[in-house]
């Protein structure tokens, strides 16, 4: 077999395949003719320093911000005909928490793309949310105005959303930040379940002590693609100094790999 | 009750759909806070107004609207281009814009008034609800007389119909509107197209801008676009209960509005009647502040509270 075709079979069997994706601002690459392709199945954590373009990679993947080039498909298909696939949970400060909706309003959004204009909410619908509601343990908050929520029960109920669009891919952009350890061990819980599933996992992430014991994948991002594949094989000194410029500490690095005391790097 | 049907039901009834017209609309604009988008809308309908008048002689809707219309998104595109090209925030490129093009049109407006043709300068800015008299209304029976019926003053047809689109424009896109208010990463990514939306929104309050240019001016329509939609914000934490409200305000504020200013000053032994499209404004604002002081949601919840 040769190498084209090996190529081109994991392409068709991946929920979310890029190849030479590059966004630029200001004439300036952010993200610099980027190749992922997510295996199916898995939990890819997406680890870089700030403005590493983790964020815009995935958003230009999905059409959000626009590409300069690149090729996006899902199961080897446009992404543009596919993205009922994807689900998608935006970074927590790039919303209106002050908009009148209740949780379950929000929870119900996630059906967005099966209800047609002339179709009201009906009782399934409230169903279907409901269920979602309850895999992140939030039912009782149904009726709660979303502004009165914390930080963590804000990520959780947007996690419900992305369940009930029922996706084969969830994409999600820094799920831990400024959530208590509680709520992080519960979305995990919930990530992990879904990986179970059999569905795929994409993942911002910015806690490096961590990345060992939730995600099977990395892709390590520095504008450009510094190294991507299964965690243990990739998450590596000589990679995570090469992703992080060198600005990682000796000390800091000793302690990834030795043991898991937590080292944070950057904030969101 | 001849003389009402004569000279108040028209500009009463017009004075009513605007009012819910801009506040409908107006609940999108202060969920986007893009308040401020209203008033550039309605300030750069004066110039398009002014334009189509002179290119064709009249003030039939048809030419006006499509004027104010081509204005109107001119001045998103001009917007758009400023601040992108100027590195400047979005409420300071609006600021330059419409301002500069409001100028533009009080000049224009001037201009064409020195050479002759008639456009009232001051109805243009503050409209005038008070001329829309319906001749043949002598009487309720006229309600039901084809012939006096057709003698209603045009504007009032104009009014509903816009008021109908707008509403139907609401209906059909309310799941949209909604998405690329709370979450428009989201929306994009559910191809729900928050930016075409975005787009729609502002080419329908240029609409009703317009239409409500005849009877309020451009100027107070802003009040009218922003006041009952800001204050039903503080009462309810519900978009629909938002929605409920605002109407609410809209009628309150249009019908004693128009009556305080026909009837309201003789009743207080003045001697004089003042433009009904200001003390409609004048009274949503005093909604508005009422809702500011008593208001059971003025606290805002966007802060998240401790875990």
């Amino acid at each position: 077999m040769n190498r084209a075709t090996r190529v081109s079979e994991e392409v068709a069997a991946s929920p979310l395949a890029v190849q030479g994706l590059t966004v630029s601002y200001d004439h300036r690459p952010v993200v610099y003719s980027v190749d992922y392709v997510t295996p199916p199945g898995s939990m890819t954590a997406i680890v870089g320093p700030n403005g590493a373009g983790k964020s815009t990679l995935l958003k230009a993947a999905m059409g959000i911000t626009r590409r300069l080039t690149g090729d996006v498909r899902v199961f080897g298909q446009p992404i543009e005909r596919m993205s009922r696939h994807i689900a998608y949970v935006p970074q927590r400060n790039s919303i209106d928490w002050d908009f009148p909706a209740t949780v379950i309003d929000v929870v119900t959004m996630g059906l967005f793309r099966n209800l047609r204009w002339w179709q009201f909410t009906r009782r399934h619908h409230r169903e279907q949310a409901m269920e979602s509601l309850a895999r992140v343990g939030m039912e009782a908050f149904a009726e709660r105005q979303i502004g009165q929520l914390s930080g963590g029960q804000q990520q959780r109920v947007f996690l419900a959303r992305a369940l009930t669009q029922q996706a084969e891919l969830t994409i999600l952009d820094e799920p831990f930040a400024g959530v208590d350890a509680a709520t992080e061990k519960a979305i995990v819980e919930v990530l992990k379940r879904l990986r179970e599933e059999g569905r795929t996992l994409l993942c911002v992430h910015h806690d490096l002590a961590t990345v060992r014991d939730y995600f099977d994948q990395v892709l390590l991002l520095n504008v450009r693609r510094i190294a991507a594949g299964p965690v243990e094989e990739v998450f590596t000194e000589r990679h995570l100094q090469a992703t992080y410029g060198g600005r990682l500490s000796t000390v800091q690095l000793a302690r990834l790999v030795d043991d898991q005391v937590p080292v944070t790097l950057g904030s969101a | 009750m001849s003389d009402f049907m004569m000279f108040s039901l028209v500009p009463l009834t017009v004075a009513v759909v605007i009012s819910m017209t801009c506040a409908l609309l107006g609940n999108f604009l202060v969920l986007r806070r893009q308040s401020l988008i209203g008033d550039a809308i309605s300030h750069v309908a004066l110039p398009g107004i002014v334009v189509s008048f002179l290119l064709t002689g009249t003030l039939a809707s048809t030419a006006m609207m499509l004027g104010a219309g081509a204005s109107a998104l001119g001045t998103v595109a001009m917007i758009e281009l400023i601040r992108r090209l100027g590195r400047v925030e979005i409420s300071a490129a609006m600021g330059v814009t419409f301002t500069s093009l409001f100028a533009v049109g009080v000049l224009l407006l001037e201009w064409h008034q020195a050479s002759g043709v008639h456009l009232d300068v001051e109805h243009a800015l503050y409209g005038n609800l008070e001329s829309l008299i319906w001749f043949d209304g002598t009487g309720p029976a006229a309600l039901f007389d084809p012939v006096a019926l057709a003698d209603l003053p045009p504007q009032l047809a104009r009014v509903v119909w816009v008021g109908l689109v707008v509403a139907a424009f609401v209906v059909v896109f309310r799941r949209q509107l909604i998405l690329g208010s709370f979450d428009p990463d989201f929306a994009a990514s559910v191809r729900s197209y928050p930016a075409l939306v975005d787009l729609l929104l502002v080419t329908m309050v240029a609409v009703a801008a317009i239409a409500a240019f005849e009877a309020v001016g451009s100027i107070i329509v802003i009040a009218m676009f922003i006041c009952p939609a800001a204050a039903a914000r503080l009462m309810t934490n519900r978009l629909r209960a938002q929605i409920a409200w605002s109407q609410l305000f809209a009628v309150v504020s249009a019908v004693l509005g128009y009556l305080l200013a026909g009837q309201g000053l003789g009743w207080l032994g003045f001697d004089v009647s003042v433009s009904a499209a200001g003390t409609i404004a004048t009274l949503a604002g005093v909604i508005l502040l009422l809702a500011c002081l008593w208001g059971p949601h003025r606290h805002r919840t966007g802060v998240a509270a401790s875990p």
